[in-house]
């Protein structure tokens, strides 16, 4: 490492001074200084004018009335306060809201459970999605239990968002694996017929396939096949997802040395033993980064539903703004969306980019 | 087990005639419940009706359409609207994302800040939200009786008008064609073996090659000229509405700055990959033999950077050309929208999704092997690494 690492801790420099760090970094040449002085008074404008309209000449009065608002110079948050239900919950009944709601958290807590180190077998995943998903669905369904049936017709919001999010990985990653498996199959016609298949998914845009899944693919199916409009696209996400998820482990397979493979064979394992125990374990830790970040694309693309006639957050997010009086308040409920998208996001990739540099620390 | 079951070779045999047979009662499956589900509905398979006129409008079209246009020709306007934005978009985010990025390798901690914030905050917001918040924005700019004018631009809700030609949609286009060539032509022949000459002496063909093409798209605009107008049309407000001037419809200016900011997000994060791919010891080693630092920067570092990064940036490229489709949200008549639409009026539902499988194979398929190209013309070879 540095050559400071040799130095007796007493004999070593003493840490420069605030003032002279300051001088080193942002002053050490007068150009530098200016470039200083102009970047930071542009991040203070930045960071003023958005303080100014969010909060300093907002609306926070929750039954301001459309006028006062528009009057106002900031942000008119009342928007929120009178909308928020149909943001977050969509054509959800009512009085069930509560439903939705703890259906969100549950998948919440089923993210965060899968996030912790302890919960990485397979086996215990499986039983947390397994589990959370069969939660969420009920709590949203009802039908059984007292609670009243709500049809995925109704489902909405952000519960509808998720849903599509949880649904899309549970089919799809395990779909994933297989693919990538075949994928690297010995047999030459599977294994190419697969990559020309990975390839073609690939090559087309989400939207298209989303497309094809909801309009197209009743033509093809017999009718008893034919899932409600809502499973076929989270089928054709899912498949998405997985030709994406299947390239990434397989690149994570490439990167196990081939004598992992030859000493299971020496021991006598046999395939499922091979691949199980021994290939997939280190393949998916080699492409634990890249696969959180795949997760991280698909639930942004999530929001594509919205194209295809779902009312995820964001359909009900245009529905709050675009009717009635508050048409004019779509920087609110846009600011409003793309926070909590923001929160959901910028989480997850941070937490990807820790655990990159946990495991880069392991490997020293 | 059946004795011939554990043969491994008959066993391979066995799981891949297994294979092409599920694969085959899908497809022919599929297909034949497609035949089946037309014919109840009374509908011609087939491409003919690629030759019937559409009945609709677009609203947004680099060559004259109308609604008496076949499907045909609906669609090859549909693959260049989609490239042009995609072109206009990918150099727009490039733009960005290089400035970005480069500010977030020099070190002064102001600039590292700005970069991050800006890549932070517009990656993790989805693209398509980012569309309908642009597409608000636009659509909410002043009435064209009270536009803004910002020098040669006025921007109101119907969309931004810009100065323009006063040349007809065709003759433009011709012109646009021969430009083009003038900034890529004298490239190839800088390069290209195929003539003789060395390329010390072939600065005179360069520029004939530059001057050329460029002379024939002002003949091309004087042509085209209509002779009644001024040349030049600014854009002046008439009656309730803007007239003459190139307008830019708002659908295309929200998909504009999306792609461009979103794309230049992540374009900003593989630039940055890219210098950091770039050795410590390169800087130092050209700092050594005197170089100044923008020397070192355009002559030592950039080139490298770019050789780190062109192959991920292609891939970005496709992924935002493919972005392109999310223009339907807000009705932008890119190729995926007219598919879309023509599914609706038509029914021709496969053929209609072929077309469309077709269109994007080709796309995807030309930019990597464009980008191929590139990466293959400016590798290092092995000799430029010793010397």
């Amino acid at each position: 490492m540095s050559d400071t690492a040799n130095h007796v801790p007493a004999a070593g420099p003493a840490a420069p001074s605030l003032a002279r760090r300051l001088k080193r970094d942002y002053f050490r040449s007068p150009s530098q200084a200016l470039v200083s002085v102009l970047g930071l008074g542009l991040f203070l404008w930045i960071i003023w004018t958005v303080a100014n309209w969010a909060i300093f000449s907002a609306v926070f009065d929750g039954d301001a009335s459309p006028e006062e608002c528009r009057a106002a110079s900031g942000a008119c948050w009342t928007v929120i306060a009178q909308r928020w239900r149909i943001i977050l919950f969509g054509l959800y009944p009512f009085e069930e809201q509560w439903r939705s709601a703890l259906a969100c958290v549950t998948v919440v807590a089923m993210v965060v459970l899968s996030c912790l180190p302890s919960f990485w077998t397979g086996k215990r995943l499986a039983a947390v999605w397994l589990v959370g998903t069969s939660l969420f669905y009920v709590l949203m369904k009802g039908g059984i239990l007292g609670l009243p049936l709500i049809g995925e017709e109704r489902w909405g919001g952000l519960a509808l968002t998720l849903f599509i999010f949880v649904a899309t990985c549970l089919i799809g990653f395990p779909l994933s694996i297989v693919l990538a498996l075949l994928r690297r199959s010995e047999l030459p016609i599977i294994s190419k017929g697969i990559g020309l298949f990975i390839d073609a998914v690939r090559s087309l845009p989400l939207l298209s396939i989303l497309f094809a899944f909801a309009v197209v693919v009743p033509f093809m199916l017999p009718q008893w096949l034919q899932a409600g409009k809502l499973y076929r696209v989270i089928c054709g996400a899912a498949l998405f997802f997985a030709a994406y998820q299947a390239e990434i482990i397989r690149g994570g397979m490439q990167g196990v040395a081939t004598g992992q493979t030859e000493a299971a064979k020496s021991l006598g394992l046999g395939y499922w033993h091979r691949i199980g125990r021994i290939i997939l374990p280190q393949a998916m830790r080699n492409a634990l980064p890249a696969t959180i970040n795949q997760f991280v694309i698909s639930f942004k693309e999530t929001s594509l539903v919205i194209v295809v006639g779902f009312f995820e957050i964001l359909a009900s997010g245009n529905a709050a703004y675009g009717t009635g009086d508050w048409t004019f308040a779509y920087r609110e409920v846009y600011a409003f969306i793309a926070l909590i998208y923001f929160v959901f996001v910028f989480s997850l990739s941070r937490y990807g980019a820790y655990l990159e540099r946990r495991m880069a620390v392991g490997e020293l | 087990m059946p004795g011939f079951l554990r043969n491994q070779k008959v066993r391979n045999a066995l799981l891949q005639a297994l294979f092409v047979a599920v694969v085959l009662i899908v497809v022919l499956g599929g297909w034949r419940n497609a035949q089946q589900t037309l014919e109840a509905q009374n509908m011609v398979s087939g491409f003919g009706f690629l030759n019937k006129s559409t009945g609709w409008d677009l609203t947004f079209s680099l060559l004259p359409t109308s609604s008496s246009d076949p499907y045909w020709w609906f669609f090859v306007v549909g693959i260049l609207n989609t490239l042009f934005l995609g072109i206009i978009g990918l150099a727009l985010a490039t733009l960005i994302g290089g400035i970005i990025g480069i500010m977030r390798t020099l070190d002064n901690p102001v600039l590292n800040l700005l970069g991050r914030s800006y890549v932070d905050f517009f990656r993790n917001i989805p693209l398509i939200l980012q569309v309908f918040f642009w597409y608000a924005v636009v659509t909410h700019l002043p009435s064209p009786r009270e536009a803004a004018t910002f020098g040669p631009l006025t921007m109101s809700s119907r969309g931004i008008y810009m100065p323009a030609l006063n040349v007809g949609g065709w003759y433009l286009f011709a012109a646009g064609v021969a430009v083009l060539a003038a900034i890529i032509l004298p490239f190839w022949v800088g390069r290209t073996r195929r003539i003789a000459r060395p390329p010390e002496d072939r600065r005179g063909l360069v520029w004939a090659a530059f001057l050329g093409p460029l002379a024939a798209a002002i003949a091309i605009i004087l042509i085209g000229r209509d002779p009644a107008e001024p040349l030049l049309s600014l854009p002046t407000l008439g009656g309730l509405n803007i007239r003459g001037g190139l307008r830019i419809s708002p659908e295309f200016s929200a998909m504009l700055i999306s792609i461009g900011i979103y794309g230049g997000a992540y374009i900003a994060e593989i630039v940055r990959g890219g210098f950091k791919a770039v050795g410590k010891g390169q800087t130092e080693a050209a700092h050594a033999l005197g170089l100044t630092p923008l020397q070192s920067f355009f002559r030592i570092r950039l080139p490298l950077a770019l050789r780190a990064m062109l192959p991920i940036l292609a891939n970005q490229y496709i992924w935002l050309i493919k972005a392109t489709t999310m223009g339907i949200a807000i009705g932008f008549n890119d190729f995926f929208m007219i598919v879309a639409v023509t599914i609706n009026q038509s029914g021709q539902t496969i053929e209609a999704i072929a077309i469309l499988m077709a269109g994007f194979l080709a796309i995807n398929l030309t930019l990597a092997a464009i980008f191929n190209r590139i990466n293959k013309a400016i590798a290092l070879k092995g000799n430029q690494l010793r010397s």
